[in-house]
């Protein structure tokens, strides 16, 4: 026992005398090192939404690499916390527990999908740790949690603006597909909610598996039904490109809307001929050269883009810029109200004005989203390539 | 219904019941040379259609599956060679625990290799909007392909296991393994060749299918369990069981969709798994007898 006692000793001494010899040639830089903020992220990088996660992931890194070069947020470094959920809420519940209780991040960014979401968000609220979710049903913002906020825009507003663009088009009669998540399931609701606001009727209504892999069966069935003008499909995953196929082999020529989910570019190259015509609401990202030269977002869009484009070499998609908004958002937030949790969550809930990739920014206690109507724009697809919608 | 109509859900189900029917198949192949069921069996599926995607980067369509097929193959036979050849007397238990932790491995390599993205090979004749009639019903050439190429491996595989030697062989092994040895045929080798097999034609059905499908390095689990359903529901062992099995799973599932919520399509082929291992656990068209004789 007393050699154990001895032997402990005589390691504290070493361990102190090692650290007392460390310490002044970490301050002989007479720079203040302050402490690192950890910001976690539970994103699906792998798995059916990897079109999400993977954008957003890539995203976060490239701007926390560049934060920290130019010497962090008023001195502090960041340090990112990535954990892959690969699209399932389970995982994505125990990393948030991780992320809360053994890493003890700052703030946390994601999921990528509603369904991940809705099941951390009493996790986050419990832990009083910020959560900016980078995915877009309206139940994660309504009722509003005091910790919680979102980037994307508002999946009500998606709807009004389909419904819009049908009105213009005379279309009266839709069939809504959605698939199995959280986002597709949150979509179908207010498709149904909405449509009587429009003059429009949901004539038959479909929710498919996240894993699809062929939908003509459900195609034939609702192609045999002749009053169906158009067709709105709900989802994040490939499945999106596949109903597009189906559709188009069975010579079924009604317009195809999608939601504000389409917006990578591969989903397009997935879809191949068949993507052409898709309508669906999204972000200005998705061509920021084609804005006003006064749009606030113009100059970050095109920044962004050609930062993300350069260092991956693969095309930026909406998500990824959902992503940059809550890591802005979060560093803006830091940067006026320093390192205390309540102080940076008020500062996050009275930001104003604030131009990100998804739109500009207006939280308020009632409004933990912050994005209007106008922040969406209509898009099509035109030779492979998203293109502006004009009626 | 129309028979327009009609025939376009006997289409959505025969394409499906086709692919179904090739992957249990697979299973029967090395099932009746070990007497195991070798889990990674969609995972053979998936490595077909991915490898033959890469290869169609830098060369011509047919040759880029061929060589696909033929390195799914050596796939097969090293996974055999290594992880179960030197194996003396495994029990089924290991060798499932074996074969599960294999699927597991190559998904893990694939996701390295393909990354988290879906890819799918172009379409071997028009592209996404092409369409032919038939009978009022339209589809894609594609599925005449798969239907085509998968009719033509079911004919070949069973010529194959009736009238040449090798395939006699095999089936000596699957009847009685001591018996087959003592007749001087290395049962190893044909357990080795059970592999190359089932991962050739799971490689050739991955490609084929994937304009369709897609292919995603994750992809292999759910056709290995809808794979797993009809070689159950045809009775293990069975490969014209399987091709019936499959395609009544695929008709099933597509006409299932007429009456119930798309969503239950799924849940019907588990139920039919359940209620079959309860009520007939020798299968639809396995004989009880013989099934009492299997270890498994």
């Amino acid at each position: 026992m007393k050699k154990l006692l001895n032997a402990g000793l005589v390691g504290s001494i070493a361990l102190l005398a090692v650290l007392a010899f460390m310490l002044p040639s970490g301050c002989s830089k007479k720079e203040e090192v302050k402490e690192t903020i950890k910001i976690g992220a539970i994103l699906a990088v792998t798995g059916g939404a990897s079109f999400l996660g993977g954008p957003e992931a890539r995203t976060l890194q490239m701007l926390a690499d560049e934060l920290n070069a130019q010497g962090g947020i008023n001195g502090h470094k960041v340090e990112l916390v990535i954990k892959d959920s690969g699209a399932n809420p389970e995982k994505a519940i125990s990393f948030a527990k991780q992320l809360i209780e053994e890493e003890k991040v700052f703030a946390i960014i994601g999921p990528s999908t509603s369904g991940e979401t809705m099941k951390i968000k009493k996790i986050a609220e419990e832990g009083k740790t910020i959560l900016l979710s980078c995915a877009a049903a309206q139940v994660i913002v309504n009722p509003v949690a005091k910790y919680v906020f979102k980037t994307p825009q508002k999946d009500s507003h998606a709807v009004q603006k389909i419904y819009g663009a049908m009105k213009d088009q005379g279309i009266t009669k839709i069939a809504v597909l959605a698939g199995n998540t959280g986002f597709g399931k949150a979509g179908r609701g207010q498709l149904e909610k909405i449509a009587p606001d429009f003059g429009i009727e949901v004539v038959m209504a479909e929710t498919y598996d996240k894993k699809s892999t062929d939908l003509s069966a459900v195609v034939a069935k609702l192609m045999a039904n002749k009053d169906i003008q158009a067709v709105v499909n709900w989802s994040i995953v490939p499945a999106q490109g596949i109903l597009a196929k189906n559709m188009r082999q069975a010579g079924w020529e009604v317009p195809l809307f999608q939601s504000h989910g389409f917006g990578n570019i591969k989903y397009v190259e997935a879809g191949g001929a068949a993507a052409e015509g898709i309508i669906f609401p999204a972000g200005k990202l998705l061509a920021p050269e084609l804005l006003a030269d006064g749009d606030p977002q113009k100059e970050l869009l095109i920044n962004y883009k050609a930062a993300y484009e350069g260092k991956y070499n693969e095309p930026a998609s909406t998500f990824g810029g959902h992503a940059y908004d809550a890591f802005k958002i979060l560093c803006r937030a830091i940067a006026t109200a320093g390192t205390d949790t309540e102080k940076v969550r008020d500062a996050i809930e009275n930001l104003k004005g604030f131009a990100g990739t998804g739109g500009v920014f207006n939280f308020s206690p009632e409004d933990h989203n912050g994005l209007a109507i106008d922040a969406f724009a209509m898009w099509t697809v035109k030779d492979g390539k998203f293109a502006p919608y004009n009626k | 219904m129309t028979s327009e109509l009609f025939l376009q859900y006997v289409f959505a189900g025969l394409t499906y019941g086709i692919i179904y029917a090739i992957v249990a198949i697979g299973f029967n192949i090395i099932y009746n040379t070990t007497g195991i069921i070798n889990f990674a069996q969609g995972e053979f599926v998936m490595l077909g259609g991915m490898i033959s995607i890469s290869l169609n980067q830098i060369m011509p369509l047919p040759v880029a599956i061929v060589l696909a097929v033929i390195i799914t193959m050596a796939t097969g036979a090293l996974i055999e060679v290594v992880f179960i050849r030197w194996l003396e007397k495994p029990s089924v238990l290991r060798m499932i625990i074996i074969t599960i932790g294999l699927s597991i491995l190559i998904r893990e390599v694939a996701l390295h290799i393909w990354g988290e993205s879906v890819r799918a090979l172009p379409y071997f004749i028009g592209n996404e909007v092409t369409s032919v009639s038939i009978l009022g019903a339209r589809i894609s050439p594609q599925v005449l392909w798969v239907m085509g190429v998968c009719s033509v491996m079911v004919l070949i595989l069973s010529v194959f296991f009736k009238y040449t030697l090798m395939g006699q062989k095999m089936q000596a092994c699957a009847a009685n393994r001591t018996a087959a040895t003592l007749c001087g045929i290395n049962a190893r080798n044909m357990v080795t060749l059970s592999f190359v097999l089932s991962a050739g034609i799971g490689a050739l059905a991955g490609c084929v299918m994937s304009p369709i499908t897609y292919t995603s390095y994750d992809g292999g689990t759910g056709l290995a369990i809808k794979g797993f359903t009809v070689a159950i529901m045809g009775g293990l062992g069975n490969s014209m069981g399987a091709v019936a099995a499959g395609l009544l799973l695929g008709l099933l599932e597509a006409f299932s969709v007429s009456v119930l919520p798309l969503a239950f399509q799924d849940a019907i082929s588990i139920s039919i798994l359940l209620i079959i291992l309860f009520v007939r656990p020798q299968g639809l068209f396995g004989r009880k007898d013989a099934a009492g004789l299997k270890e498994f």
